[in-house]
């Protein structure tokens, strides 16, 4: 197992970048997800990592090696791909052992090392099986076999469960977590799905448009998006993003009388950045905002959807914005009823509208 | 005014019968939605409905009157699609006129303008008309199919999983839009859908279907609340609804291969061995829990965390608000919201539990 750098690493098709410099340092045994929308880079970050891509810039080091410009095959990676890419006319266990038999290994230690991933993903019983025989899901942990057993210094892998219906990409999600606890083999994952970044990844990678737009555990990442595009990209709903007029400690929201008091502790902050300028973006998670009939904040419900263990209330503020309340499930607020709200304070963020990044609070030493 | 009727509907095809006497009933302005997994048959009956596929047995009732022997084109019906089917040449303007210029509508062109309008803005696409379709983005085009059925206000709408082919926040944006649409139009609307997230957020009653069988008709809360059997219980919730086995034992309910004992009385009648039903939200941590396990996976997503809990031999689901700090190898203590468990037969079937408090909330 070994550590991944990405120094300056950069993709160029003509004048266009598919990915800007960029670095990255996964460590070893870390889980890294980059994700972004289609067309952000990721899979290209993904493929440069493993050499199927060229880079047009910077170096990657694996372990201590520059690999930079080493045939895939030279570089000791394994690749999972979205679609199992298996051999159809053999058996799984002839699909797993391949990558060994291609080194050359004894019958015996094959045989051994066979036994232990099939036991591993739970597929010992479907060893004799072809992979046509077998469902989507159990092909996947065939291809997943066949990338552990040979034990690579990293897995690569790219939107594995992409293929998998709903309910079974939930359960394979966790399995290949489990696998990635147990095994703790340096893994990049790759995918557009901001709920299974959150729950695998030690950290995510979030990128779109060619550029690397934040990098951290999954809770800072929900908690503390650096900018725009991270806030509403993580989250379902995202987070809500109202923008106001600012005026001395006050956003005043369009709308009814919507006024929004900031916590002194963000008030030194979001001036400077300000500088004089009108407009802020209060940003708040749909948890974080609470239904309360005094509550300072008022709109309309627009619409209101059950989603099992809770509901979602979405509420018309004014003209163009609406924003998402978690409630309880089961309340029935019927479309147009006017209802009040209040927020968290400490779970509010601000955002300057014109260069879209986070505001930061002062540090209180 | 529209009342749609399906009565004891088969149709088979050659070699496989795709639905077996289906019956439901969908009322004046409701919002109705079939959900189920690939071959349930959601899309044959919404086909049915529409008159694109003729039924063996049975019967089509449109507001009281039989009308098996109508063609489409005859049914008053709007049917969006998956695909959007729009003209790439012409600009969304005549896109969204394209119905009311049919020649057998004679619609005068200034009533058209007004009508278009009105349902663009509807559907947030006014600044969009003169652009041509080929040029927009998936969910605008779909936006655009949504109003095209809209715009001659047909008396039922049957759409065929309009939102799948969208990516997951425009999925979102466009099913919050979906149903305010739908209940300020009041517009009978059949949709079909294998997402049950579409189909608790939207609709107003769900019917189950399963190898072209109706399941279970209900509200979202009687089917996540009240599953008349395993399939149901397990194809809405996510994470998916734990599902035991236990047995009976003086008065209590003991899940094999843990210490788990609920105090959950049953009838005689009822087989000694059960599988027990427990959303993961009904699993709270609580250091007072009367159960005890270790933490084995966590699942942060944001607004929620799923911890995996390993308690005896048995795995358990528990959904908790917020991001966790748990760590894995934690021991924790935890308690299971005994009013709301679901109790089944081996076979499937929901069984009453006595004294349960059979409600929402």
């Amino acid at each position: 197992m070994a550590t991944i750098e990405l120094k300056q690493v950069e993709k160029k098709f003509g004048e266009n970048y598919a990915v800007k410099p960029m670095d990255l340092t996964i460590q070893d045994g870390e889980f890294v997800v980059l994700l972004g929308p289609s067309g952000c880079g990721k899979t290209t970050t993904l493929r440069m990592i493993s050499g199927l891509e060229s880079v047009t810039g910077g170096r990657i080091l694996l372990g201590d090696r520059d690999v930079t410009w080493l045939h895939p095959s030279q570089r000791d990676i394994a690749f999972v791909f979205q679609f199992y890419a298996l051999y159809p006319h053999i058996s799984a266990r002839d699909n797993i052992s391949f990558p060994l038999r291609a080194q050359g290994e004894s019958k015996e230690a094959i045989e051994k090392r066979v036994k232990e991933v099939a036991q591993l993903l739970r597929i010992e019983h479907l060893l004799n099986q072809r992979p046509g025989n077998l469902s989507g899901g159990d092909q996947q942990r065939v291809a997943l076999a066949r990338a552990l057993v040979r034990r690579p210094a990293a897995f690569l892998m790219d939107e594995p469960l992409g293929a998998l219906d709903a309910d079974f990409r939930e359960s394979m999600r966790a399995e290949i977590k489990r696998l990635h606890i147990d095994q703790h083999a340096t893994t990049v994952y790759v995918t557009h799905d901001q709920i299974e970044a959150m729950a695998m990844g030690d950290r995510i990678v979030v990128m779109s448009e060619a550029v690397v737009q934040q990098v951290g555990a999954p809770a800072e990442i929900y908690y503390n998006p650096t900018n725009l595009f991270v806030a509403k990209f993580i989250g379902s709903p995202g987070m809500n993003l109202i923008s106001g007029g600012y005026a001395e400690g006050v956003v005043r929201i369009p709308g009814a009388d919507n006024r929004y008091p900031v916590l002194e502790e963000w008030r030194r902050p979001i001036e400077s950045v300000l500088q004089g300028q009108a407009e802020v973006v209060v940003g708040f998670r749909p948890e974080s905002a609470r239904l309360n009939p005094d509550g300072r904040l008022s709109g309309e419900v627009y619409a209101n959807e059950l989603q099992g263990a809770y509901s979602v209330l979405h509420v018309n503020i004014n003209s163009s914005d609406i924003v998402h309340i978690r409630t309880d499930r089961l309340v029935d607020y019927p479309i147009g009823a006017q209802v009040q709200f209040d927020l968290e304070p400490k779970m509010v963020r601000f955002f300057d509208p014109k260069t879209e990044a986070a505001i930061k609070r002062e540090v209180k030493v | 005014m529209s009342h749609v009727e399906l009565q004891h509907v088969t149709k088979r095809f050659p070699g496989v019968t795709a639905l077996s006497d289906v019956s439901f009933e969908v009322k004046d302005g409701e919002f109705f939605i079939m959900l189920g997994p690939t071959g349930a048959g959601k899309t044959t009956t919404l086909r049915v409905i529409a008159g694109l596929e003729r039924h063996d047995e049975g019967h089509v009732v449109f507001e009281g009157e039989v009308v098996d022997d109508l063609i489409p084109a005859d049914r008053d019906i709007a049917f969006v699609f998956q695909q959007y089917s729009l003209y790439p040449t012409m600009s969304v303007y005549d896109n969204l006129a394209f119905p009311l210029r049919s020649p057998i509508r004679r619609v005068p062109e200034d009533q058209i303008k007004v009508k278009v309008e009105e349902i663009a803005e509807v559907l947030r696409i006014s600044h969009l008309l003169d652009r041509k379709t080929a040029k927009l983005s998936g969910g605008e085009m779909q936006r655009v199919s949504i109003g095209r059925a809209i715009v001659r206000k047909p008396s039922v709408f049957l759409m065929d999983e309009p939102l799948s082919n969208l990516d997951a926040k425009l999925r979102e944006a466009l099913r919050v839009e979906l149903q305010h649409l739908q209940k300020t139009q009041g517009s009978t609307t059949i949709f079909v859908t294998h997402d049950q997230i579409e189909a608790l957020t939207m609709a107003d009653r769900i019917a189950i279907l399963n190898q072209g069988r109706i399941i279970q008709v209900g509200t979202p809360e009687d089917i996540y609340d009240r599953p008349t059997t395993t399939f149901v219980a397990q194809l809405v919730g996510s994470p998916r609804i734990n599902l035991l086995r236990a047995a009976k034992e003086d008065g209590s309910l003991v899940i094999e291969k843990s210490d788990l004992h609920m105090p959950v009385p049953l009838d005689r009648s009822i087989d000694r061995e059960v599988l027990l039903g427990v959303r993961p939200e009904d699993i709270l941590l609580d250091p007072q829990g009367e159960f005890g396990g270790k933490v084995i996976l966590t699942e942060p997503l944001g607004v929620q965390t799923v911890i995996h809990i390993r308690s005896g031999e048995q795995t358990l689901l528990s959904l908790i608000p917020g991001i966790s700090d748990l760590r894995i190898g934690d021991e924790i203590r935890f308690r299971i919201l005994h009013e709301r468990l679901h109790c089944f037969q081996l076979d499937g079937v929901r069984v009453q539990i006595p004294l349960h408090i059979e409600q929402g909330a």
